[in-house]
């Protein structure tokens, strides 16, 4: 277009004057549409983050048509980043899925053919062969399942039911392995019970945010704008900013500071040394409240055992701890002194004093807040540990103001993954497998034989695609999630897992992903409000939608996959003899009679269903599928502190955090007169611990699994930007997302740049000891590393930078760090 | 709809590669196992047109460059063309009427806080081809065909 603003101007000057004028020019009169142009408007949690903002979507002819903030959410209040502005258009990519695609040669499937278009029925008789085998030969162990903290509720708990109490598999996990574990990690470890005791209420009422590890400006924008909006509304309110790298949250910090790689921990050590030190300990609070334990240590990289640093390791993967007093833990952090700590950081002592005095400060409400510097990490669980510490050592805790809050990365990580339990040790509000009594409430409430839940813990994230190389796991399927895109060495673990001949490779996309490229079989999938859904974001509020328009061509939403799957197979086949002959009554049954059609998920009628609204699992099953795994779902947390409301009332109000007791939800955890789950008397009760108590724990500063050395020189740390959602397997089909951030760049000190004869703009090569990619210099874009680090984003398919990160993980919680490991950038 | 799948498919076979050379990852521009070229630093659209928004509630997106743009808590660079103040003399559109409530839906005297950071929903653009086309269809388009 050449036309320029002021030709523009002119144009409609003449205009005007000529309709003043009394004459009538061709742009007049009739170019305003204004009958039937009411749109149907409905609510959404927005497809994206963990913020969990609610979204107004506007239909007609059943095309989403527009989309923006919801003014009544509590959570936004009408606001929505760049991505969920344009939510409307993530549905609309050309090249969306619209039927199988198998990789057949000579009309016969075949590892090495091209992708096909199929039929359903084709598709799933394949499938459905290659999980009997795989069951056949090596048992429940050989099959496997990746799904994802973007699972609605009730997707992921159908998976996890079809793998656990249907194939007798405890091989899932979802992609919250890659971002959450070290979150629930910290909290089982610290409190007993998983997710934040505070809520976003908590941002209107602090005096100091700290962030830990978290670029909130770009990954959780709508939370900081109510940051910004308490910090610049109220002078005396402070926010600090810790990071490796300078990035736009910095442009709200009073207290900016860059720390070494992995020095987080020696610097949460300083501070809790500092509250001892300067007498600021809550001590009344600590007394009552808190137990002081010492964790075992040399707990290794979480990397396979024959790797050099994992045979060094004394405990590897060891999580246990012994109880100690105040007083040895006072003096095992008083080595952390502001000499040493700043000396390991590069953080200044005067910087680290001002710091650690926001928290010693009994009249100052502070909020932590971090994300995945912090569970990305090789020590997560521990550095969430150390969070808590010096939250609880002060008593700023479960109080308007007083926060530590753990955010979530992905829209339904809390709801999905781990309130469901998708994880491969876990069951449905917060129960473990290893747990016989566990177990039993899971057969109990889903009215199945006792015994049927395998008690071992599956393959998580990085072990599954381990597996896959290994041959272990030969039958896998993959929902909701890009992980060829996400796995760390791609390289040496991913792609060959995936390619291994004697695997079998799933897919369910709505968009032929990097990872879809990788697999065998793709399943085309109906996507955000193309089915009902349900998510829970990190306050632990749950949120519904409605099915707003058909998905395109035959694409099936993952539920509908997952249950229509489950008629192939009957528990002749996949169940044990034994527990057969003692329980006659399940002989014969396919998986879907036992895990759907048992009474609970099947009992309410379609004629429950909003009016108004299509519901296409429940048109081709025949009940109200949704409702019916809610409610039987729901019955694991009622009573256990993990209460939901009943289904219906979600459909009705901008969500609800739970506990939800009577109606009411929970603000604030663990205080008397805000939970009621606390007792009378008590003020404050952890009751996920036995005694009431939290757990404040002493761990030291560990080193990372690599750093940089003479050849490999530079740090490499990858993450987001706010353009893009994860991968980029949504946003980046929208154009006016693409055309803001089109590829991914490397981010790095100018000096750097100069020392290699660098240039910004330049092509260069970003090497590890597993691989490498081909990117363009940027030495002044919005991220502005210090000298030894680089950043790369990892939106690009074209540019897989977990070709070139490192498959180390927190030992604990199996979550890989990626914002650690030795690169060289060359000219390429 | 075109099918780049179908199309990619047919080559494909007539093609009869390895199953990584066969590329049905759309977004990407080599196999699996080949590091593309990646493409030039591309530049921002800088001629100040206003371009058509896909529905009224979508915020514009910035018609020209930023690069250096001073939006921290001493100052805020966008809002010396944008605030209520500045735009006779700038002849920049002025911010929307909503960015003036506070979180209740009150007006308040001055922008508010919580649309501090212009680029949370304000991006540049590129002088960068899509990577695919979308089939959003607009809101007008829809209309006229019902009336037809």
């Amino acid at each position: 277009m050449s036309t320029t603003r002021r030709d523009f101007i002119r144009a409609n000057a003449v205009a005007t004057a000529a309709a003043a004028a009394g004459i009538t020019t061709s742009a007049a009169a009739t170019n305003i549409i204004t009958s039937d142009t009411q749109l149907k408007w409905s609510k959404a949690a927005c497809r994206f983050c963990g913020t969990g903002c609610s979204i107004n979507v506007a239909t007609r002819d059943n095309k989403v048509v527009a989309t923006h903030g919801d003014i009544n959410s509590e959570v936004n209040r009408g606001l929505a980043c760049v991505k969920g502005y344009f939510l409307a258009k993530i549905l609309y990519g050309e090249d969306r899925l619209r039927q199988p695609l198998l990789r057949k040669k000579g009309g016969q499937y075949d590892k090495e053919g091209e992708f096909t278009p199929v039929s359903w029925d084709e598709a799933f008789d394949v499938m459905e062969e290659k999980f009997k085998k795989a069951l056949k030969e090596k048992g429940p162990r050989g099959i496997g399942m990746f799904g994802s903290g973007q699972w609605t509720v009730w997707e992921g708990y159908a998976a996890s039911k079809l793998m656990k109490a249907g194939f007798l598999s405890n091989n899932i996990d979802p992609n919250a392995r890659h971002c959450m574990a070290s979150a629930v990690g910290g909290f089982m470890r610290t409190f007993g019970i998983d997710e934040p005791m505070g809520c976003y209420d908590d941002m209107e009422h602090a005096d100091a945010f700290v962030l830990w590890g978290s670029n909130m400006a770009e990954m959780h924008p709508i939370l900081w704008t109510r940051i910004t909006d308490r910090r610049l509304s109220n002078p005396g309110v402070k926010v600090a900013v810790l990071s490796t790298f300078e990035h736009r949250s910095f442009e709200l910090a009073d207290m900016p500071m860059i720390f070494t790689p992995q020095t987080d921990m020696a610097i949460l050590n300083y501070i809790a040394h500092y509250i001892i030190r300067e007498g600021k300990v809550n001590k009344d609070f600590v007394g009552k409240h808190v137990n002081f334990r010492k964790g075992v240590t040399d707990i290794g990289y979480g990397l396979r055992p024959e790797h050099p640093l994992e045979a060094k390791a004394a405990n590897s993967g060891n999580g246990g701890s012994e109880e100690i007093g105040f007083d040895e833990f006072a003096k095992f952090v008083s080595t952390y002194d502001e000499k040493y700590v700043s000396e390991l950081s590069g953080v200044s002592p005067e910087r680290l004093q001002a710091l650690a005095e926001l928290y010693a400060d009994p009249d100052r409400k502070v909020m932590s807040l971090w994300t995945m510097g912090v569970n990305q990490h090789t020590r997560g669980v521990w550095v969430n540990n150390m969070l808590y510490n010096v939250h609880l050592l002060t008593g700023k805790i479960s109080e308007p103001g007083n926060s530590p809050f753990s955010l979530t990365g992905q829209p339904s990580a809390c709801g999905t993954a781990r309130e469901v339990g998708t994880f491969s040790h876990r069951l449905p509000a917060d129960m473990v497998v290893k747990n016989p009594e566990h177990r039993k409430i899971a057969e109990k409430y889903w009215k199945l034989p006792e015994g049927i839940v395998p008690d071992w813990n599956g393959s998580h994230a990085v072990q599954q695609n381990r597996d896959l190389k290994d041959g272990k796991i030969n039958a896998y399927w993959v929902q909701v999630n890009n992980n060829v895109q996400a796995a760390p060495n791609l390289n040496e673990e991913t792609l060959p897992g995936y390619r291994n001949p004697d695997n079998f490779i799933v897919v369910s996309d709505a968009y032929p992903t990097v990872t879809a490229q990788a697999a065998d079989l793709i399943l085309p999938t109906a996507m955000w409000v193309e089915k009902e859904g349900a998510y829970g974001n990190a306050e632990r509020r749950t949120q519904f939608w409605h099915q707003m328009v058909d998905a395109p061509g035959e694409a099936k939403s993952d539920l509908w996959q997952l249950v229509e799957f489950s008629k192939r197979f009957t528990t002749d086949e996949v169940w044990p003899t034994e527990i057969l002959a003692a329980n006659p009554e399940f002989k014969g049954k396919s998986l879907y009679d036992v895990l759907y059609r048992n009474g609970q998920v099947d009992r309410y009628p379609n004629s429950d269903i909003e009016e108004g609204y299509s519901n296409h699992e429940a048109e081709d099953f025949g009940f109200y599928l949704q409702k019916g795994l809610f409610e039987e779902y729901a019955m694991f947390g009622r009573g256990k502190a993990h209460d939901l409301d009943d289904f219906d009332v979600y459909h009705q109000v901008r969500g609800k955090r739970w506990p939800v007791v009577d109606g009411k939800e929970t603000k604030w955890r663990f205080r008397e007169g805000s939970d009621p789950y606390v007792g009378e008397g008590k003020g404050f009760e952890f009751y996920g611990k036995p005694d009431g108590k939290a757990v404040v724990f002493a761990l030291p500063y560990e080193p990372p699994a690599e750093s940089p050395d003479d050849e490999y020189d530079m740090w490499l740390s990858t993450g987001r930007v706010l353009e893009h959602w994860h991968s980029g397997s949504m946003t980046r089909r929208v154009p006016e997302l693409h055309k803001a951030v089109p590829s991914a760049l490397v981010y790095m000190h100018p000096e750097d740049a100069r020392k290699r004869k660098l240039r910004r703009g330049d092509e260069v090569k970003v090497v590890s000891r597993r691989g490498e990619i081909r990117s363009r210099l940027e030495t002044r874009g919005r991220n502005k590393p210090p000298k030894g680090l680089v950043f790369v984003p990892w939106f690009d398919s074209s540019q897989l930078i977990n070709k070139v990160t490192l498959d180390a993980t927190d030992p604990l919680s199996k979550e890989t760090d990626y914002k650690k490991c030795a690169v060289k950038i060359v000219k390429a | 709809m075109k099918s780049r799948i179908t199309i990619t498919v047919l080559l494909g076979l007539a093609l009869t590669a390895g199953a990584l050379a066969q590329n049905v990852a759309t977004t990407r521009d080599a196999a699996l196992d080949v590091e593309p070229n990646p493409p030039k630093i591309s530049r921002v659209e800088n001629d100040d047109v206003k371009r058509k928004r896909a529905y009224p509630m979508q915020p514009p997106t910035v018609p020209h460059k930023i690069d250096n743009y001073q939006v921290d808590t001493n100052a805020n660079k966008c809002m010396s063309c944008h605030s209520r103040r500045r735009t006779q003399e700038s002849q920049a559109p002025m911010v929307s009427v909503t960015h003036y409530m506070d979180r209740d839906g009150n007006f308040l005297a001055d922008i508010s806080a919580r649309r501090y950071f212009c680029n949370q929903c304000h991006v540049v653009q590129r002088d960068v081809v899509p990577l695919l086309d979308n089939e959003f269809e607009d809101i007008d388009e829809l209309l006229r065909a019902a009336r037809k």
